[in-house]
């Protein structure tokens, strides 16, 4: 084999504050990520991290305007072409943050098809844990991606001292979601739907016109 | 190169004062805008067509109809037809009638309409918006080329040996042009049948514009109706102008925070900086149409809006007569001498180029 252009990782963390828990977790994941990918198939990585509170005001003014500003597009662009996704999101009032909502309701609906994603979510407490398979799963199942079986929640105890009795489950989550991921990635499961043409395919984003007819058997 | 207004014709409260202003000041402000637009030397007056508050242009032939017994040059446009829920027979004899009653000073741009349920007010379903555009216009386009129609389809009951009347004036349908933001299948539409395209160009970055009208010349010259140069290409855009760029920054602002549709959203310079709003003074204006150039190549339309969001008619008229005669006639010459030989104007009917032969001032 040739050398390839190096996997696209992208993790989008919605965390609000600096430095939040939620980046902490989407880099610990991209890391792990990384690492198996350098250690089981020699291919190149280049993470990305997109962090959704620098771009509130362009997602809230994509809103209102039907358009990506500059900056906004360019994480859009990177969230479509990663070979695999990673998304974090801190719960608020039971589920997802709004943030992160707004910025999955600006991705075009078929852009996800097929793609990798490994979610996961951070929280004050383990007893919002199922907001992973309550309301992520089927925010992504919608976007036809492909949710790997491990997901991971990591409550504020989570991140206790090393070495304490419940801290040590965590990192071995994220190694074990980190190893799924990578070899998603790699094997690359494609669901049987394909994503739309935009304009950007050029005229392969059109139907010729007389099968446009013919569909509806106008002669 | 033809240059004009189009308007949406909403009711909006003026932000500066809090008044809104009545339907019937609003109606009676579209005519004499209308007729502003005469007097200042511009080509074309379009106007929407909606179904719903707070806009009033439900019945655009209607309003035209006056406007064309009230001017002697202005071309009379749409922006947009609903070819979605309105019947394609009526649009036909409607716009048939109208072009009678203006001596061929008619064109029309089709459009789908956004709005949900206006779809199920007219018995329609707007998931069947394209379908619907492709199968109303087909009809359309043959009631006006045949003088008896047999028609079967899918949306609408089927005709057999139907006429519509009146025929078109000279047996010359009027031009159409076909405008949407960001659908593929109707550029392809548009150019299936050498029709126009027309962008609204005002919601979005202009590279989104170019993306659409390359696309519509690429298939415009892939049907054979000539090269993609010489397709017909109309933009439209909006401006707010005063001699000092300042004072039309200050004075338009408020209209652009309250705006109906991006107000309360990205600030007045990132919006001109990312879409083709322009406000300033007439100079400015002048030198970022030229730019629309530079994106889509020449083209043969050009519209602005100028009388949304609220702004008094007063200062609407103040803009008219500085775009008829700061920007327009500047626009004209530059756009001309750019332009290259073979890069047709956009088509109208032969009685008014005949018309206008006649009474054009000679070129200097």
């Amino acid at each position: 084999m040739f050398a390839t252009a190096p996997l696209r990782v992208v993790a989008v963390s919605a965390g609000l504050s600096s430095p939040s828990s939620t980046r902490l977790l989407a880099d610990r994941l991209a890391e792990a990520t990384r690492e198996r990918l350098a250690a089981d198939q020699d291919r190149a990585v280049e993470v990305q991290v997109v962090e959704l509170r620098d771009l509130a005001v362009s997602i809230a003014n994509h809103l209102v305007t039907g358009f990506p500003p500059a900056d906004l597009r360019d994480a859009i662009d990177a969230v479509t072409g990663a070979d695999g996704l990673i998304a974090v999101s801190p719960v608020f009032t039971a589920s997802y943050s709004g943030l992160f909502k707004s910025f999955f309701d600006l991705i075009e609906n078929t852009a996800l098809t097929g793609k990798p994603v490994l979610i996961a979510a951070t929280g004050g407490t383990p007893r919002h844990s199922l907001v992973l398979d309550h309301a992520m799963r089927p925010l992504f199942a919608y976007l036809r991606a492909v949710t790997l079986p491990t997901s991971v929640y990591a409550a504020s105890e989570d991140w206790g001292a090393p070495g304490d009795e419940y801290a040590e489950g965590l990192p071995s989550r994220i190694r074990r979601a980190g190893g799924e991921l990578a070899s998603a990635v790699t094997g690359r499961t494609v669901s049987g739907a394909t994503r739309a043409a935009t304009l950007d395919d050029g005229e392969d984003a059109v139907v010729p016109f007389a099968q446009q007819l013919a569909d509806l058997r106008v002669n | 190169m033809q240059f004009g207004i189009f308007t949406v014709g909403d009711v909006t409260p003026d932000p500066t004062t809090g008044r809104t202003p009545s339907e019937h000041e609003r109606i009676k402000a579209t005519l004499a805008i209308a007729r502003k637009a005469e007097e200042v030397g511009l080509d074309v007056f379009a106007t929407g067509e909606h179904h719903n508050p707070p806009f009033v242009p439900s019945s655009p032939t209607t309003t035209l109809g006056y406007i064309a017994a009230r001017t002697e040059n202005l071309i009379l446009s749409t922006s947009t037809t609903l070819i979605t829920t309105n019947d394609p027979v009526k649009i036909a004899e409607d716009y048939a009638t109208l072009q009678h009653l203006a001596d061929g000073r008619v064109d029309l741009m089709m459009g789908r309409g956004n709005t949900g349920p206006v779809y199920p007010w007219f018995g329609k379903d707007i998931r069947q918006g394209i379908p619907l555009a492709i199968e109303n216009y087909a009809l359309l386009h043959k009631l006006w080329r045949e003088d008896v129609v047999d028609w079967e389809g899918k949306f609408r009951t089927p005709l057999q040996s139907f006429t519509s009347t009146p025929r078109p004036l000279d047996g010359v349908p009027p031009f159409v042009w076909h405008g949407s933001i960001r659908s593929p299948e109707i550029a392809e539409q548009a150019a299936y049948y050498g029709d126009g395209f027309f962008h609204n160009n005002i919601f979005w970055p202009m590279e989104h514009t170019k993306k659409m009208v390359d696309l519509y010349r690429r298939r415009y010259a892939h049907y054979g109706h000539g090269t993609a140069e010489q397709a017909i290409v109309g933009l439209g855009g909006q401006v707010f102008m005063r001699k000092n760029s300042q004072d039309a920054v200050r004075e338009f602002r408020p209209y652009f925070d309250n705006a109906p549709v991006y107000g309360h959203g990205p600030s007045l310079e990132d919006f001109t900086r990312e879409t083709p709003l322009t406000v300033g003074s007439p100079q400015e204006v002048v030198e970022r149409t030229l730019t629309f150039r530079d994106a889509v190549g020449d083209y043969q339309r050009q519209l602005f809006l100028m009388d949304h969001a609220g702004l008094p008619l007063k200062t609407v008229l103040e803009q008219l007569d500085l775009l008829g005669e700061e920007v327009v006639p500047v626009l004209r010459k530059e756009f001309a001498a750019l332009r290259p030989a073979g890069v047709p104007d956009a088509p109208v009917h032969p009685a008014v180029t005949a018309a206008r032969a006649a009474t054009a001032p000679k070129e200097v």
